[in-house]
């Protein structure tokens, strides 16, 4: 029966709407999926392709700090026969390994680029634990990296600053059937991490569009949110514990799996979200929940913003506990998707908006039952104008690719200023039409080559009140970044909104830490960094 | 000749195309129980073919698309899906899941029952089923009614109000075009066309389409197997590749391996 179930596959495979090209590398299919005990994973870094990127520390006007050394041969060979394997060190140092190490050096979106001429790719806690002592004794900086998805530049160099990539700590340590707590090294594939639990009946409570290249202790060093914070909540409360390394080489054990433990400072906080500026994230421990045994997804058109508030409170209402997405596109963004992709849209006509509902649940009767009756109110009382239902797999994946495949879509049409806000609900997408009409006035948004704008989009994860706003532009342009920033750092602040929701600082945000805390607040935080980092070796020249 | 089309398009619910099958415990079938089942992907072709050669207002029109599924109970939801996609009614043949699906020849000797019964002139099947790949019912129904047949198409074009059809279909090395007249079975095939998502509107409307429950029985058909499954199994297992860790591993391997 395989057989031609597979030549089916093939064929639809062909035709169906599929992304073309995988900007970011998907991990195949392991034919050790049944293997037990310790696994190993492993991923490439991405490609960086022919055209030039242009240095971040010219983009941003950053000088090298002369405080940290500059690493000399004798500290290669002291890394080379630290970590032994030929394939843990890339030397730009003593040989010409440029290729090798561009990938390194730059990002996805090709915005950022550095100059680091040493990637180190330890395997385990304790070699991370010398490698960053002796950078900290010889004052050598050093940039921790997972799988380099970041969308602020936050794992990429400046200059040259060490690369400590965790892409050989990819073990699963242990994972509890009874409790769901999985305890994994920080260099597993989020994707990896999610069919190894998938295989035991369980969900990795994270899921976002580079999933099949982001390292989950990136992800946790970040605070990623992704798709499903709506259901599974912040990896702040997800996360139990992790282990992790100071410069000066301390192991912090903190890889309780644990769901409550009243005992003092919750230290384990510190490094999530802190973008690897206080230490380097080793493992992680994380509460799993079940894997729904129903899922449904739902794709709408509605008139207005008004009309998504309102869907989006009788998503709420109506089907509450099993609603696991809610997801908001500007009929722009979708138009964007179309014109990359080529797919024939789900719906017939074209709407301002576009949700995306998602259920997940454990019951697949009792969730249709719910949703229909949602879909039938939705529509009878005109709030939706029209919708589809996914009838199977495919086209569950079909209509999630309008939704993921926005960033990458953006990524093929040209450069995009990203900016992943928080703002109150009713505000939401005030912020893009304000955009939009800004930069139209100031005459940089056309349909030729001559403007630099392409469109101003938004999109986002209503659920959380998370809106990304995206400025496709055909090329990078300084005048065009002067009229949004920090134009839009300040409407964010007047609403009391959060510059980054979930992306982070790293370098493209820089700056802007004043738009959401306070000075107080800043300066706690640089004392920790002090504290711990006294020789500001960790991640420099980013947001702190 | 007739002054419209009627279409019969029977539809299987089978195990989703995306969702890989596991073998039984028993080892006398695919394991059913828990796993999501669809419309099966060659059938959903042929219910939008039905539904595009009715919008496509041609020189015949279609009076009328009748969905058809034999199963156990949840065999309805495919049908409601054929229906939210267009079809305007539909029988569900009821056969209890635990015997497993008939055999072609019998399915194709019920759907003959139907054809005459509800007075059918085209007949739109997938070119086969992905659970049991047979691909033999549409021959067979052809045969049982001495109809013309037009396997794997991947194009249908209604010529004249006479009712003659040409239909392509690849071959080796190239296309083929065939030319038939009404009554005719034809089986559909992946570049047909690309089916439509069932709009929330439409699958409203689908609710309150006719869904009538009839029996093998009632077309006179017995269900007879003459085949019997002996054992079901996995194919070996691939051996997998190894992974060596840089150039010198993979240099030892090789030498270990006598290729060097």
């Amino acid at each position: 029966m395989s057989g031609a179930r597979n030549i089916s596959n093939a064929l639809r495979r062909a035709r169906l709407p599929r992304p073309r090209v995988h900007l970011r590398p998907v991990l195949p299919q392991s034919p050790l999926t049944h293997a037990t005990a310790l696994r190993s994973f492993s991923s490439t870094p991405l490609r960086a392709s022919t055209k030039e990127i242009k240095y971040t520390s010219e983009a941003y006007n950053i000088q090298r700090d002369p405080k940290f050394a500059e690493v000399t041969a004798d500290d290669v060979a002291f890394f080379k026969s630290l970590l032994g394997s030929e394939s843990a060190v890339v030397d730009g140092v003593t040989a010409d390994a440029t290729d090798d190490i561009e990938p390194f050096n730059s990002d996805w979106m090709r915005k950022y680029r550095g100059h680091t001429r040493l990637v180190l790719k330890p395997q385990s806690t304790e070699e991370v634990s010398k490698v960053l002592k002796y950078c900290n004794e010889r004052k050598l900086a050093v940039v921790p990296q997972g799988g380099n998805t970041g969308l602020v530049g936050g794992s990429v160099p400046v200059f040259d600053e060490i690369v400590v990539n965790t892409s050989r700590m990819n073990q699963i340590r242990s994972f509890d059937q009874a409790s769901g707590v999985l305890v994994a090294d920080a260099g597993v594939i989020l994707e990896t991490a999610d069919s190894y639990l998938a295989e035991r009946g369980h969900l990795f409570p994270l899921d976002l569009g580079a999933k099949g290249s982001c390292h989950i202790g990136g992800n946790v060093s970040t605070n990623a949110g992704g798709l499903r914070l709506l259901r599974y909540g912040s990896l702040h409360g997800t996360v139990l514990g992790l282990e992790a390394v100071l410069p000066d080489g301390t192991i912090v054990d903190s890889l309780s799996t644990l769901r409550k433990n009243n005992t003092g400072y919750d230290l384990k906080q510190l490094f999530i979200g802190s973008e690897g500026t206080i230490g380097l994230v080793t493992a992680v421990s994380i509460l799993c929940p079940p894997r729904p045994r129903a899922v449904n997804v739902a794709y709408f058109g509605l008139e207005s913003f008004e009309h998504v508030q309102k869907a989006y409170l009788e998503a709420k209402n109506q089907l509450s506990e099993i609603l696991s997405a809610f997801e908001l596109m500007d009929g722009r963004s979708q138009g964007l998707v179309h014109t990359s992709t080529g797919n024939k849209y789900p719906l017939e006509g074209e709407y301002p908006f576009y949700c995306l509902i998602e259920t997940s649940g454990s019951n697949a009767e009792h969730d249709m039952a719910k949703l229909e009756a949602f879909l039938e109110h939705v529509m009878g009382e005109g709030i939706v104008a029209d919708g589809v239902l996914a009838q199977d797999e495919t086209q569950f994946q079909a209509l999630w690719r309008w939704r993921e495949g926005i960033t990458e879509s953006l990524s093929h049409l040209g450069g995009t200023y990203k900016y992943d806000v928080s703002i109150p609900l009713a505000e939401l997408y005030q912020l893009v039409e304000d955009c939009n009409s800004r930069l139209t006035e100031m005459g940089f948004v056309g349909d030729d080559d001559s403007f630099p704008v392409r469109a101003v989009v938004g999109y986002g994860h209503m659920g959380d009140s998370n809106l990304h706003l995206n400025v496709s532009v055909r090329q990078y342009n300084k005048e065009v970044e002067k009229a949004i920033e920090p134009w839009v750092y300040e409407w964010i602040q007047k609403r009391n909104g959060s510059i980054s929701a979930e992306h982070g600082l790293g370098i493209a945000k820089r700056q802007y830490i004043g738009y959401s805390q306070n000075e107080t607040m800043v300066n706690l935080m640089k004392q920790l960094k002090g504290l711990y980092d006294p020789n500001g070796i960790m991640n420099p020249y980013k947001y702190i | 000749m007739a002054s419209g089309l009627r279409i019969l398009v029977p539809v299987k619910r089978v195990i989703d195309y995306a969702i890989k099958p596991r073998i039984n415990k028993s080892q006398t079938g695919v394991e059913t129980a828990g796993v999501k089942h669809s419309l099966n992907p060659f059938d959903e072709l042929s219910v939008e073919e039905a539904v595009r050669l009715r919008e496509r207002k041609g020189p015949l029109q279609v009076e009328n698309i009748l969905a058809l599924s034999a199963g156990g109970p949840k065999a309805p939801d495919v049908l409601r899906t054929a229906m939210a996609m267009g079809a305007d009614r539909a029988f569900h043949i009821d056969v209890p899941d635990a015997e497993g699906s008939p055999e072609p020849l019998t399915i194709a000797k019920m759907l003959k029952g139907v054809v005459e019964k509800e007075n059918i002139n085209l007949v739109l099947l997938g070119k086969q089923a992905i659970d049991g790949d047979q691909g033999q019912t549409g021959q067979m129904l052809a045969g049982l009614l001495g109809w013309p047949q037009a396997t794997q198409a991947s194009k249908i074009d209604i010529k004249d109000a006479e009712g003659t059809v040409e239909i392509t279909h690849e071959v080796d090395g190239g296309v083929e075009t065939l030319k038939a007249k009404l009554p005719l079975v034809i089986t559909t095939d992946l570049r047909l066309n690309e089916p439509r998502y069932a709009s929330l509107p439409n699958i409203m409307k689908a609710k309150k389409k006719p869904l009538e429950k009839k029996t093998l029985a009632d077309f006179g058909v017995e269900d007879t197997r003459r085949l019997k499954t002996i054992k079901v199994t996995e194919p070996p297992p691939r051996k997998g590749g190894g992974k060596v860790e840089d150039v010198d591993g993979l240099v030892a391997k090789l030498k270990e391996l006598g290729a060097l």
